[in-house]
């Protein structure tokens, strides 16, 4: 029984200069403590997908689809029903950690806030549970940091409290946006750790969304691909980096210089051409203006399919053509 | 050695860049605050190096950079281009120099001015800088810089809104190049696109640089595109080198505690191998540089740190291990 079993999610903008397709038909599933890798460029609809779950996508934004919750259509629910479970069950970190927490508050304040508006706790049990959830992310002191603002803490302490905060009421889902792309490499060590003891002290099924290849490597048990808003291939993270089965994932691997590669190789790999504008797609696979491996069917959209246990992809040439041992 | 100095571009000799920040309360007597962005960096770039300078946000690397160039005051110490004194230069004295040092930003799109076209940005150095020029010769250097870093010539009259990141970085490093410098500073010019296009760009920088002789500083935070591009690789924290050695040389055998824990942190893009590797996590926060620790400020945070650590202040000087690999650490 899965966790959340997203379906045909679509996500569209209306702009001034046409509807955006944002998302397009996009459907995965994630069990009970399990983490996905939501791997993309800008543009390429990941955040919005994130987004379109919490249903916190812009006034000029709609999702239609299925994402299913525990027997719920969460894109059906209204304000009312989706704070019920916001916060609570699925919570969401950001990229920026400074700008999620209130600059006039005390990190106390804000994170006994939580506990008093979705458990209904009285001041003292919400104190200590924050207390005990400060030192459960590893920030030292908590006693005094409670009375403290954002900005006396360093950024990746912030995203520590963040952190906390989303797992005040011990969620079963967290989405985590880019939640490193702010930090130090050093810092980014700490928090990724966190998040992995986390997961196994709380059983939190996580959602990463990030551009960084390192980062999924490290925390993520499966990974989707996306591009121009279209899941590109998806499957356990181990076979993606082994034997990626689309040219778009080899793009992206192979352009990622190496920490262990020695200067030898003066040129890296590049995917040519630039970032799809959203508002101008071409009409068949959106890959295709850039790919190396492009041919006459690619001016029609690649169905996704299932090609081995556990893997899907959406590409006209064949496993075979492109050497991928399933 | 001569030749070694016959050919270096750039001498940065025991270079110190302070900020006054305040005082330490409201009180008027009270002692003034300095940040010590920068304190004692020496360092040598030969004509057509690369030199990569790695460490995390508030190391001084950004200090460092813009104080080379001219944007951040010099408190002591000496910078000398090609033999000419920099620190301490005039602000009106500088434009001769603008054309043999240029830089480029991390942000493509806010260093480019919104109400400009793509060709007035890139021509503008050289409007400035060669006034005397014609309105053909500019016409023709600019020509000839956007078809080297693969801008399309129909693009010259539009403006940066209309173009993506890695565009807008091109339109940074042809606006960079027209004035045929002998030095670019990077100031993480990679670091706010996306992987595909980050492959692209550098493919282009290293381009530059074999085919125009150009001596690159390439500051970044992401430690594999440094060892990528560098020639040279310089590890600071808290305003001071700790490490400096040969790209190659430094990943392979680094042997400052710090310079071990930033490459252990580090993600490989390989879940097999990234799950077994040990990853040595560095506790706690970079201290306040305005009260940066006693001795050797990496201590606090040094897992091989002793007592001496605390009282001496470590030099750099040459490993153990020889070559053009030189440390600062106690340990060693």
């Amino acid at each position: 029984m899965s966790l959340l079993d997203v379906r045909q999610l679509n996500v569209r903008f209306a702009t001034p200069d046409g509807t955006v397709a944002a998302v397009n038909d996009l459907s995965f599933a994630l069990n009970p403590g399990e983490s996905l890798g939501i791997v993309g460029e800008s543009g390429s609809g990941k955040s919005q997908t994130a987004f379109a779950l919490m249903g916190l996508l812009a006034k000029n934004g709609t999702a239609s689809g299925m994402v299913d919750y525990g027997g719920v259509n969460l894109l059906a629910l209204d304000e009312a029903e989706l704070n019920r479970r916001r916060g609570v069950e699925i919570t969401m970190i950001y990229q920026d950690p400074m700008t999620s927490l209130n600059p006039y508050l005390t990190i106390g304040e804000q994170l006994m806030e939580v506990l008093r508006f979705h458990k209904h706790m009285d001041k003292s049990a919400a104190f200590a549970e924050s207390l005990r959830m400060l030192d459960a992310v590893k920030i030292a002191e908590s006693t005094r940091r409670m009375s403290m603002y954002p900005h006396e803490f360093s950024g990746g302490m912030r995203q520590r409290v963040v952190i906390a905060m989303a797992l005040l009421c011990r969620p079963k889902l967290l989405i985590a946006d880019e939640p490193t792309t702010a930090l130090d490499v050093t810092v980014q060590a700490q928090i990724l750790q966190l998040l992995q003891d986390l997961r196994r002290d709380f059983q939190t099924a996580i959602i990463m969304i990030t551009h960084d290849l390192g980062v999924v490597a490290g925390i993520c048990d499966r990974v989707l691909v996306m591009y121009a808003g279209r899941m590109m291939e998806e499957g356990a993270a181990q076979d993606i980096f082994a034997q990626p089965s689309h040219p778009y994932t080899r793009g992206l691997l192979q352009a990622v210089p190496c920490l262990d590669a020695s200067h030898g190789e003066q040129y890296l790999a590049t995917i040519p051409g630039n970032p799809p504008n959203v508002l101008a797609l071409p009409p068949g696979c959106p890959f295709a203006p850039r790919c190396v491996e492009r041919f006459d069917a690619c001016l029609r959209p690649a169905p996704l399919q299932r090609f081995a246990v556990d893997r899907q992809r959406a590409c006209h040439r064949t496993t075979t053509e492109l050497g991928v041992v399933a | 050695m001569s030749q070694a100095q016959d050919q270096a571009l750039l001498v940065v000799d025991d270079l110190h860049v302070h900020f006054n920040v305040g005082r330490e309360s409201l009180l008027p007597w009270s002692p003034p605050r300095l940040l010590k962005a920068v304190s004692g960096v020496s360092f040598t770039l030969r004509a057509g190096e690369t030199l990569g300078i790695v460490g995390e946000s508030g190391c001084g690397k950004s200090s460092l950079a813009r104080a080379l160039i001219g944007l951040n005051p010099v408190t002591a110490g000496s910078v000398k281009l090609a033999g000419r004194e920099l620190a301490g230069l005039p602000a009106s004295q500088w434009r001769p120099l603008r054309s043999e040092m240029q830089m480029i930003f991390q942000d493509p799109l806010s260093s480019l001015n919104p109400r400009m076209t793509i060709g007035e940005i890139i021509a503008e150095p050289l409007r400035t800088l060669q006034p005397s020029l014609s309105r053909v010769d500019v016409k023709h250097e600019l020509d000839r810089v956007m078809a080297r870093v693969g801008l399309l010539p129909n693009v010259i009259n539009r403006y940066p809104h209309e173009f993506s990141g890695g565009q807008c970085q091109r339109v940074g490093i042809a606006r960079a190049l027209i004035v045929r410098p002998k030095l670019i500073i990077c100031d993480e010019p990679v670091s706010a696109l996306d992987v595909s296009i980050q492959a692209q760009v550098i493919n282009l920088l290293v381009d530059l640089q074999k085919d125009e002789g150009l001596a690159l500083i390439f500051i970044a935070h992401d430690l594999a595109v440094v060892r990528h591009i560098s020639d040279r690789v310089m590890v600071m924290y808290l305003g001071k080198v700790m490490e400096s050695a040969p790209a190659d040389e430094l990943f392979s055998r680094p042997q400052h505690p710090y310079t071990q824990a930033l490459l252990s942190a580090v993600p490989i893009p390989d879940p097999q191998r990234q799950r077994s590797r040990v990853i040595q996590i560095l506790e706690g926060d970079l201290p306040s540089p305005i009260s940066p620790p006693s001795g050797c400020v990496f201590r606090t945070r040094c897992p091989q740190a002793f007592a001496d650590c605390a009282t001496d202040v470590p030099e750099l000087r040459e490993a153990e291990c020889g070559g053009a690999h030189r440390l600062a650490c106690r340990r060693h």
